[in-house]
């Protein structure tokens, strides 16, 4: 039965199935359900969170990067199932820290000050929550003393700043001098990202490090967990 | 099941009114001044049907100016078929090509003396010789049958190439004009299970080509049933001269009820007037002289209505393929065969230049889709020409197969309907539910069915463009995979029945 649940689960993350109204790849599995009700279920069979994370989310998103490795996968079936896992993780947060579980890690994401375009951070979002991470997210347009008031609430392990426009990514560099103003940068590692920002912008602005994609978001963000 | 192609919603650049006043014109050319022809039956049997034939002295060669009435000409267009079927070894990559519906499929064509190979060398910057990039070289051989094999096998793998027109004049040292009809039918049809199209270089060997084919199909009315080969004929020498030579052949095929491509070839600004109107008129008439020999000798004989206007170049007077001008006279021609609910075989994607790149793609593209767009059903030079006519290069079929696959996404026609309407607004209804409001889950039943456009396949990661290699490791790819020989009893009875064939073609 134990078994049964979890491989639905895996099968549910493979298909990129949130719900039980979701299509996934194949029509016919509209109905049945996706990875949020069967991680409910488990949970009330008292199948344990680390159980449902390591065979069920985690597997199913192995095979997902298997695929994705072989160009059978693209983009939005990556996201479709990083959406699915995340959803996973509302659901069994409450639930990991009785059990002894802990998160990867806090992310604040925000697009900054006076850009509105936040595709690129909610994509960032899904991966991150997908990859196993707590994301906060701020929204778009985001003040810099908002984002300082938030690492002070939330304690995170990392900030995430996208923005799209050259006209407002000096806001970034305006964020970081703020946390510093405020004692809590040595507290954060800042990384950027957006279609306007480069490595090399990362750098003279004193980030910690830049994502030109999601994916390598999420490796720069793994690596800079380590350190 | 045939080859589906693509429907499009045709571009017309004609009014009807214009299309009209052409016809009008091509009638009138063909009793004023009338059409020069060399060829004695031919001749005879226009005056037969009612055409006034003057001999007329052109020096050695006898020859007579014809004077083709209408009804000849409208009494033709009424009997060719408007719907001809090309068929296939495998009968699932046969083209029923109907003149009244504008559903486009693509092949290669020419006959060309170059194949051009892609090498790759990797070059060392100058300032700094730690950066090493690889790129591609080109080594022009020439046409053989083994490569004419090659191009087959490819026009088998690739999606968008329906039909093999073959593509290289063959020049072995063992060719000769009497052995080269049967090998160059024989490597084309035992490496592809598509049509196969090509002319005939002697008249002497049609019937051993036909036998071949028959071998092949299965038998005589098999043969008839699904015609796997079909010819070109290019009967016409513009301006408005039927030549000896290919009439006859023309005549012979038309006996024998095998499909046929009347083809001209003009070029505006030396055969052929260059303005769009004139042109058009001038192939239109050449056009209809040609299909009403073939009906006058065996009415039904499926016809394909063979436009191939160009324009001269200002420079050289050679063909130019890719100015503007080509595409006009080339969408005329498919709106004026559409007039007269004939199949067209057309003509696109032909660069002047002699290797792939910037000015290959860009003219090859524009008659890609131009020509496309106006619906005629069969367009042929699609695949992996440059030189003008003269080169046929693999590795730029390959792209040109992804390019036209690109092409046909595009032209086809719109999916509107109330279902798929309300499916959308579902799935706006509940992305706005969210709280990323990305529509990106909804792609993917679109992305893995084939309904929206897979990602590029030859792009390249870093500062340098890789789409040539790209292209080059797909071509070799597919030629690593095993030809699709016919079975060896069939080989081994085509052997014994058909005279000139190589032994080394032998499977």
């Amino acid at each position: 039965m134990t078994e049964d649940i979890l491989a639905l689960i895996k099968e549910n993350v493979v298909q990129g199935r949130v719900t039980q109204d979701d299509e996934g790849l194949e029509e016919e599995m509209v109905g049945q359900p996706g990875v949020s009700e069967l991680t409910e279920k488990a949970l009330a069979q008292g199948i344990s969170p680390d159980d449902i994370i390591k065979r069920g989310l985690t597997k199913g998103m192995d095979i997902v990067g298997q695929k994705f490795e072989t160009k059978e996968y693209y983009i939005p079936d990556m996201l479709a199932s990083a959406e699915a896992v995340g959803v996973a993780m509302e659901i069994l947060e409450p639930h990991l820290a009785k059990s002894g579980i802990k998160s990867k890690g806090k992310i604040i994401m925000a697009t900054v000050k006076g850009d509105l375009h936040d595709i690129g951070k909610n994509i960032v979002s899904i991966l991150l929550r997908g990859a196993g991470y707590t994301v906060k997210d701020l929204g778009n347009d985001i003040d810099p003393q908002a984002i300082v008031d938030a690492v002070r609430e939330e304690s995170p392990q990392f900030v995430g700043l996208s923005a799209l426009l050259t006209s407002t990514m000096i806001h970034m560099r305006d964020t970081i001098q703020a946390l510093a103003e405020s004692g809590l940068r040595d507290k954060v590692k800042v990384i950027i990202g957006g279609a306007a920002v480069s490595e090399e912008f990362a750098q003279s602005i004193g980030a910690d490090g830049y994502g030109a994609d999601g994916f390598e978001a999420i490796r720069v963000v793994e690596a800079l967990s380590v350190q | 099941m045939a080859r589906q192609g693509v429907v499009v919603e045709p571009y017309q650049r004609l009014k009807l009114e214009q299309v009209e006043q052409i016809h009008r014109a091509s009638l009138a050319i063909l009793t004023d001044p009338g059409v020069v022809c060399f060829n004695r039956n031919a001749a005879e049997s226009f005056g037969d049907h009612g055409a006034e034939v003057i001999s007329i002295d052109q020096g050695a060669a006898a020859c007579w100016l014809l004077k083709i009435p209408e009804k000849i000409i409208t009494d033709a267009v009424q009997s060719a078929p408007k719907v001809v079927k090309l068929g296939a070894r495998d009968e699932n990559n046969c083209l029923i090509l109907d003149g009244r519906e504008p559903r486009v499929r693509f092949a290669s064509g020419s006959e060309a003396n170059n194949w051009l190979d892609v090498d790759v060398e990797t070059f060392v910057s100058k300032r700094d010789p730690g950066i090493e990039v690889d790129f591609p070289v080109f080594r022009v051989e020439k046409g053989t049958v083994d490569r004419l094999a090659r191009a087959a096998r490819l026009c088998e793998c690739l999606d968008s190439w329906d039909s093999f027109l073959r593509t290289l004049n063959i020049q072995d040292d063992d060719i000769t004009d009497d052995n080269k009809d049967v090998n160059k039918f024989f490597a084309s049809l035992n490496n592809t299970t598509k049509h196969v199209m090509s002319g005939l270089t002697e008249l002497s060997q049609l019937s051993n080509v036909v036998r071949m084919s028959e071998i092949i199909a299965g038998g005589e009315d098999k043969l008839r049933e699904n015609p796997i080969i079909s010819f070109i004929t290019c009967m016409v020498k513009s301006p408005l001269q039927l030549i000896n030579d290919t009439t006859q052949k023309a005549i012979e095929i038309a006996k024998r009820g095998i499909p046929l491509v009347i083809s001209s070839a003009p070029q505006g600004g030396s055969t052929a007037p260059i303005r769009e109107e004139g042109i058009v008129a001038q192939i239109n008439a050449e056009i209809l002289a040609g299909i009403a020999l073939t009906q006058l000798v065996n009415k039904g004989t499926p016809v394909l209505y063979g436009s191939v206007p160009g324009r001269a170049g200002m420079v050289d007077l050679y063909d130019s393929y890719g100015v503007p001008e080509f595409n006009q006279y080339n969408i005329d021609c498919v709106q004026v065969a559409r007039y007269y609910g004939l199949p067209c075989y057309s003509t696109g994607g032909v660069s002047d230049v002699r290797v792939p790149g910037i000015q290959a793609s860009v003219e090859r593209l524009f008659s890609h889709i131009l020509v496309t767009l106006a619906g005629p059903q069969y367009i042929h030079y699609a695949f992996g020409l440059l030189e003008r006519t003269n080169t046929f290069c693999p590795v730029q079929a390959v792209l040109d197969d992804t390019h036209i696959g690109m092409v046909k996404r595009f032209v086809r026609q719109p999916t509107v309907t109330a279902n798929r309407i309300s499916e959308s607004l579902e799935q706006i209804r509940r992305v706005m539910g969210t709280s990323h409001k990305l529509y990106v889950r909804f792609v993917r039943s679109a992305l893995h069915s084939g309904e929206i456009a897979p990602p590029y396949p030859f792009e390249g990661k870093d500062m340098v463009d890789e789409t040539l290699l790209r292209a080059r490791d797909r071509m070799e790819k597919i030629l690593s995979l095993p030809p699709p020989h016919i079975a060896k009893e069939v080989v081994d009875k085509v052997f014994q029945e058909v005279p000139g064939l190589l032994t080394r073609l032998r499977n």
